[in-house]
This record gives structure tokens, sequence and C-alpha cells, in this order.
């Protein structure tokens, strides 16, 4: 193996609510202000993921912008001054908490209650959710048109699960359209494109052609879109039948490192067993070799390992 | 790329759709019956996938023909150029104007904005419902159905109405103005006639430039394009040479006109020094802002004076590929746009070396589909591609990375037309019209309730009372209510603004826009509350879902209208007018793109200058 190539980056100045930092060239802002300990919201942001800063919770405000910036997808200039906290930051964060807290059930979302919290967000008041929409009433929505209301309910995107595998389910009523399960099924990782953006406006949704169910469409059951889910709108069923019985419980469940026994690339899995019973799969993201990515063996081929004799035998 | 594609197979009307732009599949492996020559290798890589920008002229296609994207349609489009369903699907189903479900054949698009609601498009939709239905559902024989549509770009003469015909010999047609029986008798089988152009009000007044040759040339002809002064500015450009070009269009300190007003001359020079090739340049011709339509009357009326100025603007910047984006709803601007690019192209006035210069340049047309969105330059850009409309994260900038990663001139239609004085009489001759900050003379919609709607054409600095003038003013009897300037995303002004001089500088600092140039009129007969909420359905409509505040909060914004203006609002009306404030701040501080940043505007100025909710106890 020839020599590993070594990059030089030069590295830019920068000042973050005032304090000087030191950046490397080509790092986002984001990267910058955690390396300096600062907390900022993210959403639609993935360590191994192409930014595509759709949510615009982590916006900042970089001097001689006239819009707010995204930190996730901007990369770090000299002399840049960037404020992450200023009245105009926390004004937008603010709104686009209300505007996915109004729309959006963020109740398995990790954060979201905190941050409703430190930004003062109140979705209630743009009044009572509207009544769910039927089974594929949003699948079908044409763009350029909708139906409005009085105005006197707030417009969500709640529907009924789709539960039409044994593997994962796909529960769009807690979709904020993050781009991220499209991005790991397509170009970003597996390239497999069973998934894809579909529609316009608020009735944009993600879906597979014509929403067929996902045994007919081209999906592989990787799970890495479960992966980087940021709100549990795909769940392992595993998880999401536990979690309607409300047996699921996080406290009772212990994580152990192990090696993929299937294959020779060594996967590193992370069994999430509650009850002696595997209930979930994921994988590290540091790892050099799959970044957090599985197939559907590793992901989901964990049943042979809690088979158990029937008794008596 | 391994696809899977559904089992339903293309009828054979859809294949040969798809066929007539794609040609015959070559093999077994992109959609032919399969043969033993075929072999066991599967043709793929990125010659495969590099087709990807003919999906939406093919997507078209499958429309016209068979009135919807059928499952197996689209899975044969897949094949044929080597994308994912999945991804075609989201592509189609973000275009108003296709149809994922079964569609009867023949669709008339009812204009219900703005600018028709002013001159009787609610009392279209109503005889319309009553006659023959419910919008969106079928009339007795089952063939037609009607549609309520934003914009149609016919304002001038409105109510408008835009009537496709899907099958062997498809049809679309506009209809303006157009009464209910128009349209049912369109629904009942009968196509309209082709609309004819109205003359010109201006017609031989000294102060048109742009529109000099309107209604005097014969726009389907490039005789009477050159006998009336058409090339001499490619051969004046030929003889200053790229770099001259760029002096001269510099020099003339010309403003883009299609919204953002940047200096053309800056943005040609960035592209012209870029090493990296090929460049591309865009003419957008995407104009939906409602009140808008201006680029339909400059194709309709004078097309090869397009053609003529992106050849100019090719020369400068190094281009030899060329892309005008005209909106999917201008069928008469289109028929005339292709047949002047066919004329260019037979009689050497595009290709290879043309007018014997050495000079290598081509035009590719595209069609939209029915989104406002794609008129934003980058989404325009992801629209070429084969991709949703979904505007891009700047940086990085045209210039720099544009249509396929490129460096891109993008300029609207009237950007360009200007280019051929400049070329012709030189930059600071053209600078001599207009005032110092905005050079030149611009083009107007005047729409709404004005005595002679229409294009009209004043030097930079006329004052709106001026303008109204020559319009005729206000219709007769009727008195002046406020005025949109610059579209659904520009902002009302009342009577009081009046003698607002119309320029960049004047407009900035009065804090209003001219925006795309609509000067939409409202008498005290029309009221403003349905102007407001069909302006709020608007943007909920044609956001294109990529980021929060513009998805969620154009959604809200609709709402907190609905609530105040069926007088149950939550809370007190200054608490909804102040939520209102909120989201305005939210979108316009956090979205991506300039849609969702300007989604508040018109309605804000009309909450804060006309407080047409605000009672006795709230002011």
């Amino acid at each position: 193996m020839s020599a590993v190539p070594v990059t030089l980056r030069r590295t830019v100045e920068l000042e973050i609510d005032g304090e000087a930092v030191r950046a490397r060239e080509g790092e986002t802002i984001l990267g910058a202000c955690r390396r300096s300990g600062l907390d900022i919201p993210t959403l639609c942001f993935g360590e191994t993921l192409t930014p595509v800063n759709a949510c615009r919770v982590c916006m900042v405000e970089v001097e001689g912008s006239r819009v707010l910036v995204p930190s996730c997808a901007r990369k770090v200039e000299d002399g840049m001054k960037v404020k992450t906290a200023s009245e105009r930051v926390r004004h937008a964060r603010k709104m686009v908490l209300e505007f996915l807290g109004s729309s959006v059930d963020l109740s398995t979302t990790p954060r979201a209650d905190e941050w409703m919290a430190e930004y003062d967000a109140r979705p209630e008041r743009y009044g009572p959710p509207a009544p769910p929409a039927a089974e594929g009433e949003r699948d079908r929505a044409q763009a350029g048109h909708h139906h409005a209301g009085d105005g006197q309910t707030a417009a969500t995107v709640a529907q009924p699960v789709k539960v039409d595998n044994e593997l994962y389910v796909r529960d769009y009523a807690k979709c904020i359209l993050c781009y991220k399960c499209v991005e790991g099924c397509g170009t970003d990782w597996q390239n497999t494109f069973a998934i894809a953006v579909a529609g316009r406006g608020f009735e944009t949704r993600i879906a597979t052609e014509y929403a067929v169910p996902l045994p007919g469409s081209a999906c592989v059951y990787c799970g890495n879109c479960i992966a980087v889910c940021p709100t549990g709108a795909l769940m392992f069923k595993s998880e999401h039948d536990r979690r309607a019985e409300g047996t699921w419980d996080e406290s009772q469940q212990t994580q152990t490192d192990t090696i993929c026994p299937y294959c020779g690339v060594g996967c590193n899995l992370t069994l999430h067993v509650q009850d002696n019973t595997i209930v979930k799969v994921t994988s590290p993201l540091d790892h050099d070799v799959t970044s957090g990515n599985l197939c559907v063996k590793g992901r989901f081929g964990f049943q042979h390992v809690q088979s158990r004799a029937p008794k008596g035998v | 790329m391994d696809l899977r594609i559904q089992d339903q197979t293309a009828t054979a009307v859809e294949r040969e759709a798809v066929d007539a732009v794609l040609g015959p599949p070559e093999s077994g492996w992109v959609g032919a019956a399969r043969t033993t020559t075929d072999g066991h290798f599967a043709v793929g890589g990125h010659a495969a996938r590099s087709e990807r920008h003919l999906l939406l002229p093919v997507l078209h296609a499958v429309q016209a023909r068979a009135g919807w994207i059928s499952p197996g349609a689209l899975g044969y489009v897949c094949r044929r150029l080597t994308i994912p369903p999945a991804e075609a699907y989201g592509v189609a189903s973000f275009y108003a104007l296709f149809a994922m479900e079964p569609r009867p054949p023949v669709v008339a698009h009812v204009c219900t904005d703005i600018g028709c609601m002013c001159r009787g498009s609610d009392e279209l939709v109503a005889e319309l419902q009553r006659t023959v239905g419910p919008a969106g559902e079928h009339p007795g024989n089952g063939h037609a159905i009607w549609l309520e549509s934003p914009c149609l770009g016919l304002c001038e003469r409105a109510p408008a109405v835009l009537v496709t015909e899907a099958g062997e010999d498809p049809s679309e047609r506009s209809i303006a103005p157009a009464s209910a029986d128009d349209v049912a008798a369109a629904l009942a089988g009968r196509v309209p006639e082709r609309m004819t152009p109205e003359p010109v009000a201006q017609q031989g007044s000294p102060d048109v430039r742009l529109m000099r040759r309107f209604g005097v040339v014969d726009p389907e002809s490039l005789d009477s394009y050159r006998s009336h002064g058409g090339y001499e500015a490619l051969r004046r450009a030929f003889a200053l040479g790229p770099a001259g070009v760029i002096r001269e269009v510099s020099d003339s300190r010309l403003l883009g006109r299609g919204g953002a007003a940047f200096p053309t001359g800056r943005k040609w020079e960035a592209v012209a020094r870029q090493p990296v090739r090929p460049h591309y340049l865009i003419c957008n011709a995407d104009e939906s802002e409602p009140g808008t339509f201006k680029d339909r009357i400059v194709f309709e009326q004078d097309p090869f004076s397009v053609i003529e100025a992106m050849t100019v603007a090719a020369l400068a910047t190094g281009c030899e590929h060329g892309y005008v984006y005209l909106r999917g709803e201008y069928p008469l601007a289109w028929e005339r746009l292709v047949n002047a690019v066919t004329l260019a192209r037979r009689h050497g006035f595009l290709g290879e070396n043309i007018m014997g210069q050495g000079m290598r340049f081509d035009i590719e047309l595209r069609k939209g589909a029915g989104a406002y969105i794609c008129g934003e330059e980058t989404a325009l850009f992801n629209s070429i591609e084969g991709l949703r409309g979904e505007p891009r994260n700047k940086p990085p900038f045209p210039v720099d990375s544009g249509l396929f990663g490129k460096p891109t001139v993008i300029n609207n239609v009237e950007t360009l037309v200007n280019v051929l004085d400049i070329v012709l009489e030189g930059g600071r001759a053209f600078a001599q019209r207009g005032t110092e900050g905005s050079t030149g003379t611009r083009l107007f919609c005047l729409s709404g309730s004005v005595e002679r709607p229409g294009l009209y054409e004043v030097p930079f600095g006329t004052t709106l009372r001026a303008l109204l003038d020559m319009a005729g003013g206000v219709r007769a009897g009727r008195e002046l209510r406020s005025i949109l300037l610059g579209g659904a995303a520009g902002a009302f002004v009342g009577p009081d603004m009046l003698d607002l001089e119309l320029s960049f500088e004047a407009t900035r600092e009065a804090g209003v826009t001219l925006g795309s140039g609509v000067v939409m009129v409202f008498d005290e007969t029309v009221p403003l509350a349905p102007v407001l909420l069909r302006i709020a359905a608007f943007f909920r409509d044609e956001s294109c879902g990529q980021c929060v505040p513009c998805r969620v909060g154009t959604v809200r914004q609709q709402e907190a209208l609905l609530r105040l203006v069926s007088d149950r609002p939550r809370g007190s009306v200054e608490d909804e007018l102040a939520l209102l404030d909120e989201i305005a701040r939210g979108m316009r501080d956090a979205s991506i793109c300039g849609l969702g940043q300007t989604a508040a505007n018109a309605i804000e100025s009309a909450l804060r200058g006309l407080r047409p909710f605000r009672t006795e106890a709230v002011s």
C-alpha cells in the first residue's frame, strides 16, 4: 500500500460570539462552534451525510449577510464574525421549533422538549391540531392544490403509521422532512434509491414511487434510514410494537458492542437488549469501514440468537 | 445502477410518446423487447445516467399524450433514462401540471389569482360551479375537468383560462378574456382558437425601446426581424469582441430585471473569467409571479430579439450551450419561440459558425410544468437537470457553480433584450436614459382595475402616477384603493404613494420593490381580504417544501389570515397581527431562498399600511 496522502489545511481565524476561534479551512461553522463548546441545536444535520440545511434550526448570524446562515453547511472564512445567540438567531430557532412542534409529532425526538423550553417555543399557540389525514390521503396530494380549512385548527402531517413489513415501520406523522433517510438510501451511502422526496409544499413527503408498500419497492432493508432518522419516524418494528404495548423501557436496556458474524467486512454492531431480547441494532458512526451503516443481515438478522427451543423439547 | 421497476408496463402510446423524444430504445436493457443480441451485461455507468436532464421533456410528452403519468409510463421512462423510479416520481409529483392519477384528457385551468380576481374570475368560477359542477369533478361526459389555477400570466386580458387536451394531437390553448360559455365549450370538446396578441398600447411612442418592434415585425419571420434591425447588434458585438461587449454592458450600468437587480456586467465578467469549461447561459423566462406577463409578450411579439441577445451574451461570456426555460402556461409564446429557434438554426444564426464568424452556440428549450419556484435561479438549474425544483444553498453562486455544477450566466428575458441596444448605441449612451442608479427603460405589467391593462415601457424615474395615466387611470367611475407593486412578493402601496419615482433607488428608499415589474391596481369594489387570502394560498401552494420556515410558515400565515378574515381570532386581533409578524420574521430570516424570504411581504405591507382588519379599538 502506498503512503497515506496527507492533506495540509490552512487555519482560519474567525470570531464566534466575540471570542477569537481558530478553525480548519473547509470546516463548517457548526463544527467550529461545537469544538468551542457551544451547543447548537440540529435536526437535519448528520455527521456522515452531506448537509442539506433544510430544517433551519442551526441558523446563526454572520456579519454582512442579509439573512441568517445555516451553520451546518456554511464553511468558516477568515475574519468571519458569527453570532450564535443573538435575538434574530433565537427568534428563527424558536419559529422553526414552533412550526415543527405544531405540525409534527416530536414525542420521540431526542432533546425536542429541552429546546422548546430553551427557545420559549409554544407550538400550541397555532391552535389545536387538525384531524389526522386518512390513510394514503397525503400520498395522493396533487402539487399546487390544497384544502385550506378555516384556520381554527393547525394543519399537521398526522396520518396512520405505515406498517407493511416485519422489520421496520414508517410513522410519517413524526417526519420533519430532514432528507437524511433519502440521502442514506441514495448517493451518500446505500445507492438503493427506494425512497425519495415527493410532492410539494406542505404536502411534501418521503415516498416510494406511487407510495407502493416497501416489499414492492427497491428497499433492501439495510435499515440505514432508521439509523439516521432524527425523530423516530423510522423505527424498528420491535421498538414500535413495544412502545405501543407500553413495554419499551430504555432504562432497562443494555448496549453491547460486538462484531457482525455474517461476513468478512467486520462491521461493528451495538445490540440493544431488553428483557434478554435484542430489541434494536445500531452501529457506531465512528467506525472507519462502515460509518454506522449496516446491511439487512447485520441490522435485522438477529432472530436466531434469541430463538428458544419450544418447551418440552 | 440496479433499477427495480414496478411490474406495470407502459402502453404502446405511452412508449411512443417517450420514444418520440428519446428515439427508439437501443436494447432490452433500456426498455426494448429483449433479444439474444442483448447479451448478459447491463449498460450502466455515467453515460447511462447522464441523460437525466431529459426527464422534464419526457414527462411533458407522456402527460400530453396520455393525460397523466401512469406507473407503467414512469417505469419505462426510468428504464430509458436510468433513473430510480422513486426519484422520478418525486420529480413528476413536484409539478402542478403533471397528474399522477388518471385524469380526463381535457383540462381547463381557470385562473383564480389576484389579477383575475379584479376582473371577474369569481363570477366565472361561480358560473362554472353552477353549470359544470365543482372544480375537479368530471362533467357528464367524463372527458373533461376544470381546475383552479394560480396566475396564468394573462393578467392584461383577464379572466384567463388555459385549456390542455391530451391525446394523439395534443393541444394547449389560452382563452382570455374567458367567459363561462367559452370554458363550457372547451370542456364539451371544442378546441379553443389560437389566441391573437392584442396590439400594444404604446405603439410608436419614442420612449419605447425594448418594444419597438412589437406589432411591427412579423414574430414568425426571421426575414421580417432582420429587415427591422435584427442581428445588427450581433454584428456589432463581433466587431467589439467579448471583452468589448462586457465593457459596454458594464458601462451601461444595466441591473437585472428579474427582481434582484444585480449588475449584469459584473455577472458576465465573473463567468467570462472562469477557467472551468463549459460555461452555460440560461434565459430565465419562468416568470410566474402573479401579475407578471412581460416575458410572454416579448416571446409572442419579438422572439428573435431574445435569441439574438442570448447569442451576444454567449459571445461575451464564452458559452456554447444555452437554455431558455419558459413557463409551461404560455402556448403561443412557446410556439413562437420554437419557431424562432428553428429558423435561426436553419439560417446560420445558431449552431456552428454563426454569421460566418466561427462562433459556436446553440439553444435548448425547456418548458416548465407549473412551479413558481423554478423561477428561482438555482431551482431552475435543478429543474433542467431533471431533479426536483428545489433551490440550492448559496454560496456557491451560479457564476462559480451553476447548471451541472459549471459557471453559469442566468439572466431574465428583459435584462437580455436590453443588451441589444447597449451593444448598438454603446453603454454610455444607454446610461443616459433613466436615472443615475437605474439606467434605461423598464417594462411594467399593468393589470387589475385600470382602464387599459397591458405592458408599458417607460424610462426609469417615471412616477407611478404618470404610468397609471398612460394606462388610462383607474377604471371609469371607480376610485383607487391600493396598488400591488412588484407582485405577490412585493408590497401594497396606497394612493398617497402615487408620486413615487419608479427606480431601484427610490423604491428601495421607500421600502418597496419593483420586483418583476408588476403594477396591479385595486379599486374600491375589490375586497382586499380575499386578495390577501389568495396571496397566502399562492405561497402555500408554491413553496417547494424543502425548508421548515417556508413549508410550515406559509401554512401558519394562511391560517392566521383566515382567522382574521372570518373575525374569529385566537386571542385578540392584535395577538394575531403580532403572530403574523413573528411568522414573517422567521420566514424572512431563516428560509433558504427568496420565495420564503418574501412570502410575507405583501401581506405585511397590507396589514401595516391599510389596516383592513384593525378595528377602532385596536388602532
